[in-house]
């Protein structure tokens, strides 16, 4: 599990999020949605947080957490790296985009960097298949990439 | 009533009965592996997941589920068709093409639901070989975990959740990957499970099981230089016959103590002894609440709760540590007599502390936990060293090539082996509140009791309540059992809404009787009314039938205790609780 500590600050959040549901157990599945659009993912003390909430097990709730793939238990870096792997950009090699970013950024799908700088993901489409392959990083989308721009377009991100 | 066919015959049922049960009333048995139904009680998973009760039912294209399809008028049900029959043994042979199918070294072998079905069904060979899950396994001091023989029955985490309130176990992630586990995947001993075991007592097959002490008592046995003496619960002597073929109920008091003289125990105990013992501290802690309380003094913790059960320890400790003042102080029977054994008893008989093993013979698990409390021990010695289940009991009786059934009756040692009826029922829900009635009431009033038997606090009824009047003073009483009653009095009581004096609270499903240790009781609930029956049944056939009567706990207290509460029996026979609050 992970080891960074939530601070207490996020934790209200999660608690204010929780009331404007009205503390629902039936609204469990759009809580996760606004703690991990706020936080970047869903850690053991925020799940807690939920389940006290909600007066549900916490079991109940990492059981929807680790059920749908949207959801995440890391954290994610501060710049997320999202490879489309849709039809579109797959026919176009979005596949070896991706095998370049894992290679210059030394980790897997669903992982961070040590430095907490970039993580890495793959999606389904966002909208751009003109522009294929595609690759989102944060909120900018990067398209008719070739594996050899990957290093340029990563050390371009400052700290 | 609803009129139905079910493989010809004409049944007529009242509205909402499943086909399952519709068919069992004509005597027509539809295997089942997820569901289970202990009718009475709370325990009860329908969650038509296995596939393995489906019947054909004319009209309709695919085959329902009998255990979730409840009857219509008219219906035309078939149970036992080709297709049916050729469904069903599918379905199990695609189950076993993700099991691991050791059944000989399993020690689940031939009380597994999955292998019974498998010989029902007539599978003779593995047709489907497809990838196998390896899941997570975890050894604790109560509850083994080999989620590779899970067969996604869910029975386990409806009864942690909805039986016992605990909501531990849950299935976590998806499709191929899905898996029972405790939260977050830890430890069980990283949750706030209780090892009350419940999981254990409904797993179909051999995924949840019990931590065995059976090697390690046989090398104690075999030691010359440990004397081992053993406490068997209440609850065993009323379902220990079961695992030999006798009709659930039968009383084999007499014969598992021979038994256990066979198995080479040097002192042939009884925690009965001790549940007197529990009654005298439980019982001298109620009058002195209730006192204080009627001498107007302010603070006063009512209601006093019972401490007996582990499982229920655990529960107020990891999730009500603010309401820890509640329960009483007093230590469970077992642990009791642990103290006692290893300081009255010994001295008496000269034999060092080192050189003695308590075994207690347990219808639960909670109690092997129990065992490891750091505040029951001296210097790392713990005051009963180890505790096997009923069914391990039964296992190394078996191994020890003792004919159980021929056995003649035997007795207990004394002195910790005399006990009154008021200990024996300990093993039923409302036993204790019963029991320690018994005493209260004389010890209160100064009157003898009328009539011994209460049977308002007695029954499978989750929570039941009762007025006792002692002499012009109401005592308001209340008796829960399962874990999910037990939360729904301690929620009340945490928001001022609990009315009584005196609560009882045991963690299994009928009380000890339905312990996660007995023998599988594979979801039949008459097998826990008939233990019931047993209990009392053993109850009145006693002399002796309160606890204040027992000759030896009368001994005990004027040789060494003093009195109850006093400085001695506290220090010996009484508790402290922990915030156990899972961060």
């Amino acid at each position: 599990m992970s080891e960074i500590k939530i601070s207490c600050e996020a934790l209200h959040e999660v608690e204010a999020i929780c009331d404007s549901f009205n503390c629902d157990p039936g609204e469990m599945i759009s809580i996760l949605h606004a703690c991990q659009n706020k936080l970047g993912y869903l850690p053991v003390e925020v799940q807690r947080v939920i389940a006290r909430k909600l007066g549900v097990p916490p079991s109940k709730v990492y059981g929807v957490v680790t059920f749908y793939s949207f959801f995440s238990m890391t954290p994610k870096g501060r710049n997320p790296v999202s490879v489309c792997l849709g039809t579109a950009c797959y026919v176009r090699g979005s596949d070896k985009v991706l095998e370049e970013f894992k290679r210059v950024l030394g980790i897997e799908v669903g992982e961070t960097t040590p430095d907490g700088k970039f993580s890495l993901d793959c999606l389904r489409c966002v909208g751009a298949c003109g522009l294929a392959p595609v690759a989102t990083i944060g909120e900018k989308v990067y398209g008719r990439l070739n594996p050899s721009d990957i290093k340029k377009i990563v050390s371009e991100f400052e700290d | 009533m609803i009129n139905l066919t079910i493989d010809n015959h004409a049944v007529s049922v009242e509205k909402g009965t499943t086909i399952m049960d519709a068919a069992a009333s004509i005597g027509i048995s539809i295997p089942a592996l997820c569901h289970i139904d202990l009718k009475g009680t709370c325990v009860k998973n329908t969650p038509a997941a296995c596939r393995v009760c489906v019947v054909e039912v004319e009209g309709r294209r695919n085959l329902a589920p009998s255990c979730a399809t409840t009857v219509t008028e008219g219906m035309v049900v078939k149970t036992n068709s080709a297709r049916v029959i050729r469904a069903r043994k599918t379905v199990a042979e695609l189950i076993l093409s993700d099991h691991p199918n050791d059944c000989l070294t399993c020690p689940k072998c031939s009380d597994c639901e999955l292998q019974k079905l498998v010989t029902r069904f007539n599978i003779r060979q593995m047709p489907y070989k497809g990838e196998q899950s390896s899941r997570k396994k975890e050894v604790t001091v109560a509850i083994n975990r080999n989620m590779d023989k899970c067969i996604l029955c869910r029975r386990c985490e409806t009864v942690c959740n909805e039986v016992q309130g605990v909501g531990v176990l849950g299935a976590v992630r998806r499709g191929f990957d899905t898996t029972i586990a405790p939260t977050f995947d830890r430890m069980f001993k990283d949750t706030d499970c209780t090892y009350c075991g419940q999981c254990v007592a409904v797993c179909p097959t051999g995924a949840l099981t019990e931590r065995d002490n059976t090697d390690r008592l046989l090398d104690d046995l075999c030691n010359p230089d440990k004397v081992v003496v053993v406490q068997p619960a209440p609850a065993v002597r009323v379902a220990l016959g079961e695992e030999f073929g006798l009709p659930p109920g039968t009383i084999v008091t007499g014969k598992m103590a021979t038994a256990l003289r066979y198995l080479g125990f040097d002192y042939v105990f009884d925690t009965d002894f001790a549940a007197d013992l529990t009654i005298m501290e439980e019982g001298a802690e109620i009058l002195q609440r209730l006192r204080a309380f009627l001498s107007g003094e302010g603070n006063v913790k009512l209601p006093i709760m019972t401490s007996c059960c582990p499982a229920w320890v655990n529960f107020y400790e990891h999730n009500y540590p603010d309401l820890l003042s509640y329960p009483s102080s007093a230590k469970s029977p077992a642990q009791m007599f642990g103290a006692i054994a290893k300081t009255y008893w010994a001295r008496k008989m000269g034999i060092p502390r080192e050189k003695l093993v308590v075994v207690s013979v347990m219808p639960c698990l909670a109690k092997k936990y129990e065992c490891g409390r750091e505040e029951f021990s001296v210097d790392g010695n713990p005051d009963v060293d180890y505790s096997i289940s009923t069914r391990e009991l039964a296992r190394l009786i078996k191994r020890s090539n003792i004919d159980f059934r021929s056995l003649p009756e035997g007795d207990f040692d004394s002195p910790l082996g005399e006990s009154s009826g008021a200990g024996a029922i300990f093993g039923a829900t409302g036993g204790v509140m019963e029991a320690a009635l018994r005493t209260v009431y004389e010890v209160y009033t100064g009157k003898t009791l009328p009539r011994l038997e209460f049977t308002s606090v007695r029954g499978l009824e989750g929570i039941k309540e009762a007025t006792i009047d002692l002499d012009g003073f109401p005592l308001k009483v209340c008796v829960a059992h399962t874990l999910g009653n037990a939360r729904i009095l301690m929620d009340a009581l945490r928001s001022g809404k609990l009315d009584y004096h005196v609560v009882e609270v045991m963690a299994c499903p009928g009380g000890c009787i339905g312990g996660a240790g007995q023998p599988y009781h594979h979801g039949n609930v008459e097998v826990l009314r008939a233990r019931t029956a047993a209990i009392y049944r053993e109850d009145e056939g006693k002399p002796i039938r309160k606890s204040h009567d027992n000759p030896d706990i009368q001994t005990l207290y004027r040789e060494f205790l003093g009195e109850p509460l006093g400085e001695l029996s506290e220090k010996l026979l009484h508790t402290h609780y922990f915030d156990k609050t899972i961060k």
